[in-house]
């Protein structure tokens, strides 16, 4: 069975609509998908069922869902789905000649080798609660934060501390992470069209590149400099990743290119579930108790937090999960079809954009019941939902390129949580419906405001 | 019980060896896990059950006998 034997999806909105950009017309679903990804994408599931199909402009993408149809996508061999060329976005923000994804070899390699071994999962954990200390220093006993702000710095701190240096985390500030998160503008999914047309969102984009490439161009600088005072060499203690691209030759370009690709993949995607996390827990009242009391009796013996991060806090894992399967960060995951490929009886035809929906399977009401409902309680033995379904329980995807740093991100929110509950009480200051997520971007944030009020504890002892 | 590795999905994070030694291995030159054990026994389980939960390629799986 060929292409035109896989259902296509309705259309909701016009792509001749007036108020559809022109640059987008006649493109199919993408107007719709640039709007409200989360409505197309359930409903190629509820017309098409488990293969469906859409259009953005000259690609055909083919949504698959369900057990079967995404155990066929994640062990598709390697060569016959290519991720880099179904994220058209990605190229202007890292830049041109960094690669925008390792194939599974060198994943295994950067594993062995690099940041995310089990092993160096110790000196993160540390390095983590130390930054959230860090954050949270200047609170006073009463305040509000927002949460996009609060949670993106905090994640641009800890992932530029643990993955390149912290040296370099030193040279930075909250501005930082302010034009980091403007750089996410040029995921508009307008990019699938072209991603250097000239619109808004792309010139945004741009002058965020810009203004980190100077950032990083007075820190190469700095440091060149005070290699040059210490007489040529900078010791060996204080040496991070950046001396190392410095001595490799590279210029400010390039450096602020590899780094942007190596914090993108965590720092978007932890920032929006520790927000989503607490947003859940203010909303459940009843598992925000249930937490507190497990992490004040976890701690209750004086033990470190960068010690328990690594081990098992099983009632605040049960809330993490529960979050990422009902907000994963990433709402879709897409590869470019090299080949024809062969998906439960259909030819996939080369040049097809093959798709899963993590948002979509997350909420299969057969594996997860009353699927809408935050209930932590589906981790718990013997339900276990997220084991006992492994291709459709997949906010971290699945198969060979299943989140390299799932076991990173799970400390982190475990170190965050452990940090900021036993010292603070959060309430939300806008009603608990109000808080949402902004789908007008392929990488999706936080809406804001998104603000919740701390409150310090009030505790005898510690 | 019966433990079943899925060396097709493996991603090499090695942090079974370290829930239960005696039950997974590596095999250095294919960076996967490799079964030293697969029908452990039941005074292994609650590791052997830790290092599936926490297995963060969501290879391993308990099947009981």
């Amino acid at each position: 069975m060929s292409l035109d034997d896989i259902p296509e999806v309705s259309t909701v909105l016009d792509d001749q609509d007036a108020g559809v950009p022109a640059i987008i017309k006649g493109t199919g679903h993408l107007p719709e998908m640039r709007v409200d990804p989360i409505a197309l994408f359930h409903r190629v599931r509820e017309e098409c069922g488990d293969i469906g199909r859409f259009r953005l402009a000259d690609k055909q993408v083919v949504l698959v869902t369900g057990a079967e149809a995404n155990e066929a996508f994640f062990r598709a061999p390697e060569n016959v789905l290519d991720q880099a060329a179904a994220y058209p976005f990605m190229t202007p923000i890292f830049g041109k000649g960094v690669v925008f994804d390792a194939s599974p070899e060198e994943r295994q390699q950067m594993l062995k080798n690099q940041a995310l071994r089990g092993d160096m999962m110790r000196g993160h954990a540390q390095t983590i609660e130390a930054e959230i200390r860090r954050m949270v220093a200047g609170w006073g006993d009463e305040g509000e934060i927002d949460l996009l702000d609060f949670f993106a710095e905090l994640t641009i701190y800890t992932t530029s501390s643990c993955l390149i240096g912290k040296p370099f985390r030193d040279q930075l500030d909250g501005s930082f992470a302010e034009i980091y998160h403007r750089l996410e503008h040029g995921t508009d999914a307008i990019a699938y069209v072209d991603p250097y047309a000239d619109i808004e969102n792309f010139k945004i984009r741009d002058e965020a590149r810009e203004e980190l490439v100077a950032k990083v161009q007075a820190i190469i600088a700095a440091r060149v400099a005070q290699a040059e005072s210490m007489g040529g060499e900078i010791p060996r203690e204080d040496r991070d990743l950046l001396d190392v691209l410095i001595a490799v030759g590279y210029d400010a370009e390039m450096v602020t290119g590899i780094f942007i690709s190596m914090m993108f993949a965590g720092h978007h995607t932890s920032s929006g579930t520790a927000s989503w996390a607490m947003i859940e827990l203010l909303r459940n009242p009843e598992v925000m108790g249930d937490v507190v009391a497990e992490l004040d009796a976890l701690y209750a013996d004086g033990s470190e937090v960068s010690f328990q991060a690594l081990r098992s806090i099983p009632v605040l894992e049960a809330a993490l999960k529960e979050t990422l399967r009902l907000h994963p960060p990433l709402v879709i995951l897409m590869r470019l079809v090299q080949e024809d490929f062969d998906l439960l009886g259909h030819t996939i035809p080369a040049g097809t954009v093959l798709a899963a929906s993590p948002r979509v399977s997350n909420r299969i009401e057969e594996d997860f019941p009353k699927a809408d409902t935050f209930d932590p309680g589906r981790y718990v033995d013997p339900r276990q939902e997220d084991l006992q379904n492994r291709w459709t329980w997949i906010p971290f995807g699945a198969g060979k390129h299943r989140c390299v740093g799932n076991a990173f991100a799970m400390m982190q929110m475990k170190a965050i949580f452990s940090v900021i509950l036993r010292d603070f009480e959060f309430e939300a200051v806008q009603p608990l419906d109000s808080y949402r997520d902004d789908f007008t971007k392929m990488v999706i944030q936080l809406a804001q405001p998104a603000k919740v009020r701390y409150r310090r504890r009030l505790r005898e002892s510690r | 019980m019966k433990v079943v590795a899925d060396a097709g999905i493996c991603q090499g994070h090695q942090l079974c060896q370290g829930e239960a030694p005696t039950v997974f291995g590596f095999d250095e030159d294919a960076d996967v896990v490799v079964l030293l054990d697969e029908h452990p026994d039941e005074a292994l389980r609650a590791a052997v059950t830790t290092a599936v939960k926490y297995c963060p390629a969501f290879a391993l799986s308990i099947e009981e006998d």
